[in-house]
């Protein structure tokens, strides 16, 4: 396996059972077009995960769309970072895909 | 399909293409290469594309973004990569790569499928060794832009400029037994240009052609499709074979003329594209 910067803090995540990783820039990944999330992170100091969510199907998978935004910073062992989403209707895997592009990005 | 664009990448498996080509290069700009890598990467672990062919268009190998392509997107199993700018030394050093991701994985060794992107004048002519330097090349997709481009000609709608690219395809890739597909027609706006495009390329021998289109595939389907007429022969011919078999005659007649090889063949290949193309069970 290539040993860059992604696959180290991944392995090291999984083996570790989770090596905290901390954010230390303002970056954003997605769009604002139909089927897709713009997504934002900033690094906050309050050891919290913050979400600020808008979406255009709010109502009736406002609360899928947190869970599946949490459920990857999880994974990504990120405990203190601020996010603001906006979603035009992305499916599951499309904000899955944005939140850790614009993770990764913010750990660049 | 734009690597970067969830809309069609969520969609691009129900557009009755054979296959699809989910782009990491030129449809993505050079500030979303990552983007789009892991996007494309999630698609292809999510979207149930059917029985369609999942292609993955990686960027060529000297950018920095080519071998972090192939890193992320064989480890979920496309069918085929795409590698554009093909010469032999890039196809053998995807083989490679491909030949220690598939071990990491558990993957089925050779089971990454690869097309060679015929697009400049040395890939052109050194296609022979392009194809024979790795067991996965399954077939030859001609890029008929970038090839005018470094050969410093024009680029036409009559494609008099690629005849001899086309020929040199079709030849090696039928001398290798796999597939050779031809250049998409970019004006999405002209069908009766499409199709004369699609029909020249299929007289000269090309098995496939791209589309750059969506709206480009149905026409390009009803040129490669067998007609009626030649379904019915290609289903006597082999009718015939059968019979020829069970009586034990090694030579055999149909209306007349004797049947042999390549009559066989060419009636096999239309029987299976009639099947596939759902004309015939």
């Amino acid at each position: 396996m290539k040993l860059d910067k992604d696959s180290i803090w991944t392995a090291l995540n999984k083996e570790s059972g989770g090596i905290k990783v901390k954010i230390s820039k303002v970056a954003k990944a997605g769009t604002l077009e139909s089927n897709d999330i713009l997504v934002m992170v900033m690094p906050n100091d309050n050891d919290t995960v913050e979400l600020e969510l808008e979406s255009i199907v709010m109502q009736q998978f406002g609360d899928v769309i947190r869970k599946v935004v949490l459920e990857k910073v999880k994974e990504m062992g990120i405990e203190s970072i601020t996010i603001k989403a906006q979603d035009k209707g992305a499916l599951d895997y499309t904000i899955s895909a944005r939140v850790e592009t614009a993770i990764k990005r913010a750990l660049a | 399909m734009p690597g970067n664009n969830p809309g069609m990448l969520q969609n691009a498996g129900i557009l009755g293409a054979d296959s699809i080509i989910l782009d990491l290069e030129d449809a993505v700009s050079l500030t979303e290469k990552d983007s789009a890598r892991v996007l494309v990467r999630e698609a292809i672990k999510n979207v149930d594309y059917s029985n369609v062919e999942v292609i993955v268009r990686i960027n060529p190998l000297d950018t920095e973004f080519g071998a972090e392509d192939i890193n992320v997107i064989a480890r979920v199993k496309p069918d085929t990569i795409l590698v554009p700018k093909a010469d032999e030394a890039q196809i053998k050093q995807v083989d490679e790569m491909l030949n220690k991701i598939e071990a990491e994985e558990g993957i089925e060794a050779g089971a990454i499928k690869l097309i060679a992107l015929i697009e400049t004048a040395y890939g052109l002519e050194t296609i022979y060794d392009v194809i024979r330097v790795s067991k996965r090349v399954v077939g030859v997709l001609l890029g008929g832009e970038d090839l005018t481009s470094d050969l410093g000609v024009k680029r036409t709608k009559e494609g008099e400029e690629i005849f001899y690219a086309r020929n040199r395809v079709v030849a090696a890739c039928k001398a290798m037994k796999i597939d050779a597909i031809d250049t998409p027609f970019t004006d999405t706006n002209d069908y009766e240009g499409l199709a004369k495009d699609a029909a020249k390329a299929k007289s000269l021998g090309m098995t496939g052609k791209s589309a750059i289109n969506p709206r480009q595939i149905d026409t390009i389907h009803s040129v490669y499709a067998p007609t009626e007429a030649e379904i019915k022969h290609a289903l006597r011919v082999l009718d015939a074979m059968e019979e020829a078999k069970r009586e034990g005659k090694g030579v055999f007649s149909l209306d007349g003329k004797m049947v042999d090889a390549p009559i066989i063949n060419r009636a096999t290949t239309t029987v299976e594209l009639a099947k596939i193309l759902g004309l015939i069970r």
